[in-house]
């Protein structure tokens, strides 16, 4: 019942909104990020996160740190989380949990896909797999020959079966038809997202369809932009695109016959949320869209915690956790390769 | 005036006095001063590097090599934990090592238990790889038949089989040593076997079935023992597992899926004797493994026993060696770079043995400039400092829960130390009840000593850091339960028919804490109260107080205390307090203001980051203070109404106590001894006693503890504690113990 959620909604939601928000409070802040730019050394920055929520997962390393370690331990800690909230939660916000998932599962079965193609180790690929994106059956993928295989032996297993339903072909797997299939699949995904928070109603599905519609105009904007000047043909790039968003279904028509990065632009000026991100960028640049695309995500998902009694906030923290971590990778890599005069490049305050 | 100075200190009344001193430490010296400090315990050091990183600051260095240090403690103290083993509660009586060399041999060490850990995983993994394998063999045999001819009609004779096989494999001889892998050229029906975790089990089967695409034969059997995963550290149920396919696809898919699923794949000779010769092979490698394995673990529990020796008082002093690192970069340098200036809260009766300290530190590093101290003015608020003791330690926490009193404020943990038990008592009097907590409390205290050493759990931790808390409020219970003739919820005439009834008393009682809440408003309604017990009136107070309000012109009847009360109390409680407050406040304000010109004139010369001047000085504004008074006092007059009605929990409770244990009584026990039956009535006792227990001890001593703990907060100390202190927290070693674990 949509504007009476505050009544019900704390009988199953509002521990863990409490929980979530608490999480939140625990986010670097902008001063974090300012004394973190200024760190020499990797033992630096572990020194500075010593201070903040990551510390306890940090203090057991031995000291001549990697960057990878960082990355692996502040994951470790969103993934803890996460699946506190998991295991706490109840219908169906224990469903909604586990889609934020499924878009890491997408990517590692990718991932392993891929990795298997080019014949490296499968231990190897495991380990670089999202944690939130693993399945039981994962490491079997590599057996598969082709998207029928694929589908038949490991995925029929996951959540990601219904989604797979586009993209059965008996052909062999290669980079191109792995990366239609990895947008295919995240089409599928979205959409159904999409159509459960629809479903879900009220404040949460206002709040996740304005989030999702962001994130299906940035997909379509992005393989408009990968696909110019591969084989992909139009009719194909159109077939990418999720229906639903600002810009379905006339952007994407546009979008469809785009031949370089100026017919995107002006195909995107002409919506007005979207023309203040592109007016940051000169024309004919595409370095810097990924960095405006986030920061304006970012900007969104924080305003979903201005409301109460919804579910967005859970989405939004996961997606501020993996931003943040974003960060510190970015950050811990400029430390490490004494590059710190592009720290800046590719951080995105969060506040 | 001698009167006076005669009575005791009132240490708890009010907040030790404070002072702020500076420190200017010599650098070779500064070392060794912060160590006998916090070994004193008695300095709040500010920070005086506020607007520093903790990476930018002058020891960070030490600092961070502390924190490796105790990095290493840590990973020795969860070896130890691992191994069993455990650590030595007295620090060993050895003499002190530097922490330089400390550093070193904690290096050695860890490098030392790396390697071990090391070595020993490899051998286990061997070890495992092998015990696996000979459970393969055993099962493997099972499943092919003791003469291992044909392959296709085993399934039938599986369970016949399975214990002739490890007779045979002890007994047959060692002829050859390779190993084949197990393929049958038959029927060209060959096989994989191997080991298997056990949750991994089902889905591998399923795995292997859609890629054959049923084209496969899975037999499984459970593995005798649970094998130590070397990854993970702990028992893995396993199974034996044996595939049976045709074709070479097939068999590379299988391999794939088995190294997929971490299963460990082992060849198995489809010639009976060779299998028995392998077996042979298998367990004289083990048994000569499990003797390797044992002296290894022995070693390495010996090199744990000997850090496990010292560990304790290793990380004790890795502890305070970070706090004095921590505490020094607080410190400034001076100019000069020879110096560190550090300003600190002492209590002023510390001075002596703070300077005394300071002194011996000077001594001992053999400096030759001495370390100065002197006070400063401040107009910063001191840190509030109550000296406890056992007794009123927890009288204090309770206070501090709500809010840490002020600077010299009245202490209300004064009160509570009497007013807590009594209002508690008031709601759960019953003396038989009553002397059941005594006992529970006495048992608590006897055993101080011991339990005050040791680790106790969350719950025992609060009841036994409430001790004397219980202690008074059981006596209180026991007394009131004798005005109320309660034991059990029976009636119990020790004082004859003199003594109150339950409800009679209950009222009673209740005037008294109102009396103690009344008594901490202003003087207008202790004067009524005062008044009506000179003249000996009967009035009865609620009446007076609430037809006040409601009705000031109406005849009160027998309530009535003298003419015309009501109509000079009202406007006199409304009226003045406002103005006098504000006249109050006025002159406050001026006087501070005063004290903030005489001050800043005198030390204007000095460095601007000191604490003693002033952060910002406040606007005296008329009409601000007269609206929030006027809000205050509007806030008080409708408090005081709704707070006497908060009260009258004490006899919701009191009544609620007495009425449930009669139940109990009459229901339970009354009715179990109707019976003359030995059973019922054991059964009924042994009610009785839970629920006594149960739901009278426990549950109810806890809602009347929350109640009498909100009787305090909420409607006492609103009166008069503003309790927006901070607590003085000194540099001290011994607040330190197990601050990170």
């Amino acid at each position: 019942m949509y504007g009476f959620e505050a009544m019900t909604f704390n009988i199953h939601g509002g521990y863990l909104e409490a929980i979530v928000r608490g999480y939140r409070s625990g986010l670097l802040t902008a001063a974090d990020y300012n004394n973190l730019c200024q760190c020499e050394t990797l033992d630096d920055i572990k020194m500075h996160l010593s201070a903040t929520e990551y510390g306890p997962y940090l203090q057991n390393e031995p000291s001549p740190l990697h960057t990878t370690t960082i990355v692996e331990k502040c994951t470790l800690k969103l993934v803890d989380e996460y699946k506190h909230m998991l295991t706490q939660a109840t219908e169906p916000l224990s469903t909604f949990l586990e889609y934020i998932t499924y878009g890491h599962m997408i990517d590692n079965v990718v991932l392993i896909v891929t990795g298997t193609l080019h014949e490296r180790d499968v231990q190897e690929l495991l380990e670089k797999c999202h944690p939130l994106g693993m399945f039981d059956s994962i490491a079997t993928l590599a057996v598969a020959q082709n998207m029928r295989e694929l589908y038949r032996l490991v995925l029929v297993d996951t959540p990601l079966a219904p989604y797979f339903s586009e993209c059965i072909t008996s052909e062999d797997l290669d980079d191109m038809n792995i990366e239609i299939m990895r947008n295919t699949l995240y089409k599928a995904y979205l959409e159904d997202f999409y159509r459960f928070c629809q479903k879900l109603g009220g404040a949460t599905a206002e709040i996740m369809s304005d989030l999702l519609a962001f994130e299906a105009d940035r997909r379509a904007v992005n393989i408009t932009i990968n696909s110019i000047g591969t084989e992909l043909t139009r009719e194909d790039r159109r077939k990418l695109y999720s229906n639903f968003g600002l810009l379905y279904p006339y952007g994407h028509e546009e979008l469809a016959i785009c031949e370089d990065i100026d017919q995107v632009r002006g195909a995107m000026e002409k919506y007005p949320p979207y023309q203040s991100i592109f007016s940051k960028l000169s024309y004919g640049e595409s370095q810097m869209l990924d960095k405006a695309f986030y920061e304006e995500e970012v900007k969104r998902l924080c305003l979903s915690f201005e409301q109460q009694f919804h579910y967005a906030v859970f989405f939004a923290y996961m997606r501020l956790r993996e931003q943040e971590i974003r960060n510190l990778m970015w950050i811990s890599e400029c430390v490490a390769q004494n590059q710190k005069s592009r720290v800046h490049d590719s951080v995105v305050f969060i506040f | 005036m001698e009167y006076i100075d005669r009575l005791p200190s009132m240490d708890l009344m009010r907040s030790e006095k404070m002072m702020l001193a500076q420190l200017i430490i010599p650098v070779e010296s500064a070392h060794r001063a912060v160590s006998y400090l916090g070994q004193l315990g008695l300095l709040q050091f500010r920070d005086l590097n506020d607007d520093k990183s903790p990476f930018q600051r002058t020891f960070v260095n030490q600092v961070k090599r502390c924190a490796e240090m105790s990095r290493k403690l840590r990973f020795f103290k969860d070896q130890i934990h691992k191994a069993g083993l455990g650590l030595s509660p007295h620090p060993a009586s050895e003499t002190d090592i530097e922490l330089e060399d400390l550093e070193v041999g904690l290096a050695e060490h860890e490098h030392e238990l790396i390697e071990m850990n090391h070595n020993s995983e490899k051998l286990q993994k061997t070890y495992n790889e092998l015990l696996e394998f000979k459970m393969v063999l055993q099962k493997a045999g099972d499943f092919l038949m003791p003469d291992g001819n044909h392959s296709a009609d085993h399934e039938t004779e599986l369970d016949e089989n399975v214990h002739t096989n490890n007779d045979y494999a002890d007994s047959a001889s060692l002829l050859e040593q390779e190993m084949q892998p197990g393929m049958s050229d038959q029927s060209g029906v060959k096989f994989v076997s191997g080991v298997i975790c056990k949750s991994k089990a089902l889905r591998f089967e399923r795995m292997l079935f859609r890629t054959t695409r049923g084209n496969m034969l899975f037999n499984q059997a459970p593995a005798d023992d649970p094998i130590v995963d070397p990854a993970s550290n702990e028992m893995v149920e396993n199974i034996v597992f044996m595939v049976f396919f045709s074709g070479e696809q097939a068999r590379k898919k299988i391999h794939k899926i088995c190294e997929a699923f971490g299963a460990n794949c082992y060849p198995v000779p489809e010639d009976s004797i060779k299998r028995r010769q392998i077996t042979r092979d298998v367990l004289s490698r083990l048994s000569e493994l499990e003797t390797t394995l044992e002296a290894g673990l022995r070693h390495r529990d010996a090199a744990l026993n000997s850090i496990a020796f010292q560990l304790t008082k290793w990380m004790n002093m890795v502890r305070r060696e970070k706090a004095i690192y921590d505490t020094l970069n607080m410190l400034n340098f001076d100019v000069t770079k020879k110096c560190l200036v550090g300003e600190g809260w002492c209590p002023i009766f510390a001075k002596t043995m703070i300077q005394d300290a300071l002194q011996r530190a000077t001594f001992d590093s053999s400096s030759q400039v001495g370390i100065i101290f002197h006070v400063m003015d401040s107009i910063e608020s001191p840190p509030t400092f109550f000296r406890t003791n056992h007794f009123t330690n927890a009288y204090q926490e309770i206070v501090d829960a709500y809010g840490v009193a002020k600077y010299q404020e009245a202490n209300p943990a004064v009160y509570t130390v009497i007013t807590f038990p009594f209002l508690f008592a008031v709601m759960f009097g019953d003396w038989g009840h009553g002397i059941c907590l005594l006992l529970g409390a006495l048992v608590l205290i006897a055993r101080e000593k011991r339990l005050g050493s040791q680790k106790l759990g969350s719950f025992m931790e609060m009841l036994f850091g409430g001790r004397y808390v219980l202690l008074l409020m059981s006596l209180f219970s026991i007394y009131c339960g004798f005005i109320y003739n309660e034991f059990f919820s029976v009636p119990f005439h020790i004082f004859g028919s003199s003594a109150y009834k339950c409800r009679d008393a209950t009222c009673r009682y209740q005037f008294v804490p109102q009396m103690i809440f009344l008594n901490s408003l202003f003087g207008y309604l202790s004067l009524l109260i005062i008044i009506k017990w000179c003249t000996g009136s009967q009035a009865d107070l609620y009446h007076v107080m609430i037809y006040m309000f409601l009705s000031p012109f109406e005849d009160l009847g027998e309530n009535k205390l003298f003419w015309g009360q009501a109509v000079i109390a009202v406007p006199w409680m409304l009226f003045p307090k406002p103005f006098i407050l504000k006249r109050l406040h006025t002159e406050r304000f001026q006087g501070r203001a005063y004290g903030i010109l005489g001050t800043s004139d005198m030390y204007s010369d000095e460095e601007p980051d000191s604490a003693r001047h002033p952060h910002g000085e406040e606007e005296f504004n008329f009409s601000e203070v007269f609206v929030h008074q006027m809000i205050h006092s509007i806030e008080f007059v409708l408090g005081a109404v709704s707070n006497t009605a908060s009260y009258l929990r004490l006899w919701a409770l009191s009544l609620a106590h007495s009425e449930l244990s009669t139940v109990f009584y009459e229901k339970v026990l009354l009715l179990a001894w109707g019976y003359n039956n030995f059973m019922i009535r054991l059964v009924g006792l042994a009610v009785f006693a839970f629920a006594t227990a149960f739901i009278l001890l426990m549950m109810e001593t806890l809602s009347a503890f929350l109640h009498a703990l909100r009787l305090h907060w909420v409607e006492f100390q609103n009166k008069f504690y503003s309790g927006d202190g901070y607590k003085f927290k000194p540099f001290s070693f011994a607040s330190l113990t197990d601050e990170d674990e």
